[in-house]
């Protein structure tokens, strides 16, 4: 096994992809909500295999059930904000009942208003953050849609990386053998406390002077 | 006049000495571009706009009757083609583009170009298809609504722009406003569109500093949208149809102006600039 390789597998071990990004996405919706002083933030994810937009996560405890549902992915107001990735701000969606009723029947809240930005990292687009019922300030809308798009590009960023790693763990773990021995050292000297992993270190540190032999 | 390179049927890669003529404006332009000369009195009669977008609802109040509609899909050749759109809208978008352009413009033509709603897979190829369409149809403005981040697009598309460019066909893109690169609205053959605050819907500025070039209305702008109804929302897809009706109302009172002329023409008459008297 090349040094890469083990690099790549202890660096994958320590990572606590799965934990990190069902955090991080409840994380970027409830930072959405609370710049835009909104009553709703919700991330839709692209499913490329499926070709489908995935409700993945909402800010709010109420929804959290909805996680997992699935709607075309360039239909409706999220699908044509991820297909032609241009941020959308709708003030008054209650007028257009056909659209109201399938956010309500996928979402579980009819929104009044919504804002809709796609998440681009580089030439991917990776989902759909949107931002419902912020209050309406008369003026300010174009700084919110900067602000939107700024926050949305950050999210994008992180949701990526995460991904990333999320890919490279899987992938070492259907290689298994001695590369997933590696990162499931890893993974366990990192969850240890202090003392155990000094110990730990030092048992490791006998080992690589055995190896060197 | 020496021999022209018309008269040789040789392309017009030159011009010998002696033969301006051959290359003689067909109007006269006039010693200041004002709004009144470029637009006042016209009402976009005799222009075809295209709306490339998800449809175009038929005979909505706000847009009235349309003059044709397809929507692209890949053959089973692989090849992007035209059939006869039956579905409309399935957004609401195109409607909303085309009800502000009837709104301005209420005599031009109206044609919708349904390249979304096939799915996010394959959205690159349907939407290069229908820009290849609609400038093969010599539309005289298109109203590109959106963008594409993909590298492996923007050649063909800055080929596609081009194209439209020296065929006489306007494309107005709207411009991005987050920190990515994407396309068409970048290139320089295309007017690119962001947003201003205003009310007006014909006030519009040039911007100095590209690559966004002109800022028209875009916030708060009241919409036709599917279901025949009317929503209010922002975005710089609402400030490119409003662009793309000026220019309609531009072509219709002066057809013989090229898009370089015509995006000329657009900077004297901007609000900043001072064609406005």
């Amino acid at each position: 096994m090349s040094e890469d390789g083990f690099r790549a597998a202890v660096a994958a071990g320590v990572i606590g992809a799965d934990d990190a990004y069902g955090s991080l996405l409840r994380s970027i919706v409830e930072v959405a909500r609370a710049i835009f002083s909104a009553q709703r933030s919700s991330i839709f994810l692209l499913d490329e295999e499926s070709d489908e937009l995935v409700f993945e996560a909402v800010a709010g405890d109420e929804e959290q059930g909805l996680i997992g549902t699935r709607i075309p992915s360039s239909t409706g107001i999220a699908g044509w904000t991820l297909v032609t990735r241009q941020p959308l701000v709708i003030e008054d969606l209650t007028q257009d009942p056909r659209h109201a009723r399938e956010i309500a029947e996928k979402t579980g809240y009819v929104p009044k208003g919504i804002m809709s930005v796609p998440l681009l990292v580089d030439e991917r687009a990776l989902g759909v953050l949107q931002v419902l019922d912020r209050p309406h300030r008369p003026g300010f809308t174009l700084q919110e849609m900067d602000l939107l798009g700024l926050f949305a590009n950050q999210a994008a960023i992180a949701l990526d990386l995460l991904q990333r790693s999320r890919r490279a763990k899987t992938a070492l773990e259907e290689a298994g053998g001695d590369i997933a021995v590696v990162a499931r050292l890893a993974a366990a000297l990192d969850e240890l406390v202090e003392g155990d992993r000094a110990k730990a270190l030092r048992l490791l540190e006998a080992l690589e002077d055995v190896l060197r032999q | 006049m020496a021999e022209g390179a018309e008269e040789r049927n040789l392309p017009a890669w030159s011009l010998p000495s002696g033969s301006a003529d051959l290359i003689k404006l067909d109007f006269d332009w006039p010693e200041r571009v004002t709004r009144a000369w470029a637009l006042e009195g016209a009402t976009g009669k005799g222009v075809r706009v295209c709306i490339l977008d998800s449809g175009v609802e038929p005979d909505h109040p706000r847009v009235g009757q349309i003059n044709g509609a397809v929507a692209i899909s890949i053959g089973e050749d692989g090849e992007p083609v035209a059939t006869t759109d039956e579905e409309g809208d399935l957004c609401g978008h195109g409607t909303a583009c085309a009800g502000i352009i009837r709104a301005i413009a209420p005599d031009c033509e109206i044609h919708s170009v349904r390249v979304l709603g096939a799915g996010y897979t394959g959205s690159g190829q349907v939407l290069l298809g229908g820009l290849r369409w609609a400038i093969e149809q010599e539309f005289d403005v298109i109203n590109m609504s959106l963008s594409t981040t993909k590298r492996q697009f923007a050649e063909v598309l800055h080929d596609l722009a081009d194209k439209a460019y020296f065929n006489r066909t306007i494309l107005v893109a709207s411009a991005h406003n987050m920190p990515v690169e994407s396309y068409p609205w970048r290139f320089s053959s295309v007017i690119s569109v962001g947003s201003h605050a205003e009310s007006d819907s014909l006030r519009f500025y040039y911007n100095p500093n590209p690559p966004v070039e002109f800022f028209a209305r875009g916030v708060d702008v009241d919409l036709a949208w599917s279901g025949g109804v009317t929503i209010r929302a922002t975005g710089n897809s609402f400030a490119t149809p409003h662009m793309s009706a000026i220019c309609a109302l531009v072509r219709s009172k002066h057809p013989e102006l090229t898009p370089f002329q015509l995006k000329s023409v657009l900077h004297l008459i901007a609000d900043n600039v001072g064609g406005r008297e």
